[in-house]
């Protein structure tokens, strides 16, 4: 039994936002049920009582004092921006 | 015979003493590019001017001042170019970031550029860290410099390979499942994944945030301790980074093991190791032994789990750090979109190779709707039985002991056609990042030519006695002064 359909990989496509083609999500669909199937092992744990881990050490909420400093100069941050104008980042049309 | 062949405290001396200027380290490293590079083809981008420029600035201030400079004043230095660096192209090997140029410094940059090392070049790796052969590169092949037919291991297979050519005396790589340790394996370097938090992860493009880590790749223990000691400490720019005091690394390597107790886990000795490899860790443990270590077998029963583990929460973590490439504020943008969602396919699907839209992909299918609990969760629970593991042995034992890899570096191509091959190559590495403990590669032996990696395994915050038997064991035998005939 495939753990993932080519529907769902094409779904799962659209929700990372990537254009994939029908050949594309053939390959993908194939190697993603290998990986998928693979991880199932896990099921052989049993872990209803076992804790999840996030994070390996043993620190929350850092905090710091709400002391404000500069942020990056607005010219600088839009340096490496594919498009601006008018000191915005300038993307296509959201609604057509 | 190369100034490179010299450890960092003898070029530090040598500054010292004015027998050489920091302009013969750059001219060296340069020369050696110029030398080898068309074959091992380590760098994505050279950084030769302003290399040279401060090369020029800090040999005046040597020359004005008669100051104690600091060991690593002077010294070349390559950078995996998934660290940020102010100005110099960072590329994450992707074609999504193909003209990035960070207006910031990582605070490893900031913190190397204070103690004086001069930025070489930006090194290649696997696309966004994702890979262990650095084939995933978006841009260019790297060779291993021991056979150019086969992979320097990944992904920080650019500073593993530069560091073995001698194009630097040093370089920074990145650790998420055993990307510093296996590529130093592979290419007979030491290598060093901190413990989770030791090192600033800020500046460094995040690909699992729970697991990355900055490290240092190097020709011996010692230098390796020079540099963790210059990037180590709190960050108030990474909340994540420890709060945990920087002891003296250097002054760990005393050469003393005597009655060290070490830890050799069954399962990293088992099928799937090539007996070259357990051979060469056997007879490393008896070099320990001499050395009045005494060693025991135990079990680290959930490694089996680590790679399913791994790949579920590393994926997932990944697949939330790359929506940030969406031909926006940095980067490739394709062209001719109909409008903003079309755009944001466009560019990603042109911008990142198969691997890491695998990646994000799986990511984002164990953290949907009706999936998380079975996979992503899932995959946390393990992970806290993996960390208990460890930390059992750790109860009895000083460090754990094994192999870095199970293989000496795989030809070019050979496990490129299955994901899951590939994959299965980090088995002895990612159960380190999984429970967040340090672990260093050191060179342990040849198999044909191509060199081993010994594995050593630490407590938390504890790189001082991984170091002290790493240095005990490099100064017992002369793997780490074989070079490759290049």
């Amino acid at each position: 039994m495939s753990r993932i359909s080519i529907e769902q990989v094409k779904h799962v496509a659209h929700l990372a936002r990537l254009a994939i083609t029908d050949e594309e999500a053939e390959m993908f669909t194939k190697q993603l049920d290998a990986i998928i199937t693979f991880a199932e092992q896990l099921n052989e744990l049993d872990t209803e009582n076992v804790p999840p881990t996030s994070h390996v050490l043993d620190m929350k909420n850092v905090m710091r004092e709400d002391v404000p400093t500069p942020g990056l100069p607005r010219e600088e941050v839009l340096k490496n921006a594919p498009d601006h104008q008018g000191g915005q980042f300038r993307v296509p049309a959201i609604l057509e | 015979m190369s100034l490179f062949d010299h450890k960092i405290s003898e070029l530090h001396t040598l500054l010292q003493k004015k027998e050489i200027s920091v302009s013969d380290l750059v001219d060296e490293s340069f020369r050696r590019i110029g030398e080898v590079e068309d074959k091992v083809q380590a760098f994505l981008t050279l950084n030769e001017e302003n290399a040279r420029a401060k090369a020029k600035e800090l040999d005046d201030k040597l020359a004005k001042e008669e100051n104690d400079f600091g060991m690593l004043f002077g010294i070349p230095i390559g950078i995996k170019d998934n660290i940020v660096t102010k100005g110099l192209r960072t590329t994450c090997a992707s074609k999504i970031l193909y003209n990035f140029d960070p207006i910031y410094d990582a605070t490893v940059m900031e913190r190397l550029n204070e103690a004086g090392t001069i930025t070489v070049g930006k090194l290649n790796m696997d696309e966004f860290a994702m890979g262990s052969s650095t084939e995933n590169s978006g841009f260019r092949l790297t060779r291993n410099p021991w056979d150019l037919e086969r992979v320097p291991g990944g992904s920080s297979g650019g500073s593993a390979a530069a560091v073995a050519a001698g194009e630097v005396p040093f370089a920074l790589g990145s650790d998420t499942g055993g990307s510093i340790r296996q590529p130093a394996a592979f290419c007979g370097v030491v290598g060093l994944k901190p413990t989770y938090g030791r090192v600033s992860r800020f500046g460094l493009v995040a690909f699992a945030s729970s697991l990355d880590q900055i490290g240092p790749i190097t020709r011996t223990v010692e230098d390796n301790a020079y540099l963790l000691q210059v990037i180590a400490g709190l960050d108030p720019m990474d909340s994540t980074s420890a709060n945990v005091e920087v002891p003296n690394y250097v002054a760990a390597l005393t050469g003393d093991i005597k009655g060290l107790k070490i830890a050799v886990p069954k399962e990293y000795l088992g099928e799937g190791v090539a007996k070259e490899v357990r051979q060469s860790v056997l007879d490393a443990l008896k070099v320990l032994e001499k050395l009045g270590a005494a060693w025991e077998e135990v079990s680290l029963p959930h490694s089996k789990y680590a790679l399913a583990t791994y790949y579920l929460l590393s994926s997932s973590e990944a697949s939330a750090n790359l929506a940030r490439f969406d031909g926006v504020r940095y980067g490739y943008r394709a062209d001719n979109a109909k409008n903003l969602i079309d755009m944001y396919k466009q560019t990603r699907s042109e911008g990142f190779g198969n691997e890491v839209k695998r990646r994000i992909m799986l990511g984002t299918f164990a953290l949907s709707a009706g999936y998380y609990d079975a996979y992503y969760k899932k995959a946390q629970k393990v992970r806290t039985l993996i960390k208990q593991d460890f930390e059992k042995v750790f109860e009895k034992y000083d460090v754990i002991v094994g192999p870095t890899t199970p293989t000496p570096a795989f030809k070019i191509g050979e496990k490129t056609h299955d994901p899951l091959t590939m994959y299965a190559n980090d088995i002895l590495t990612i159960p380190v990042n999984l429970a967040g403990v340090p672990g260093i590669s050191v060179p342990c032996g040849f198999v044909n030519g191509l060199p081993v990696g010994l594995q050593i395994i630490g407590k938390h915050f504890d790189e001082s006695t991984i170091y002290r038997v790493a240095h005990a064991f490099e100064q017992a035998t002369d793997y780490h002064k074989q070079k490759p005939a290049l």
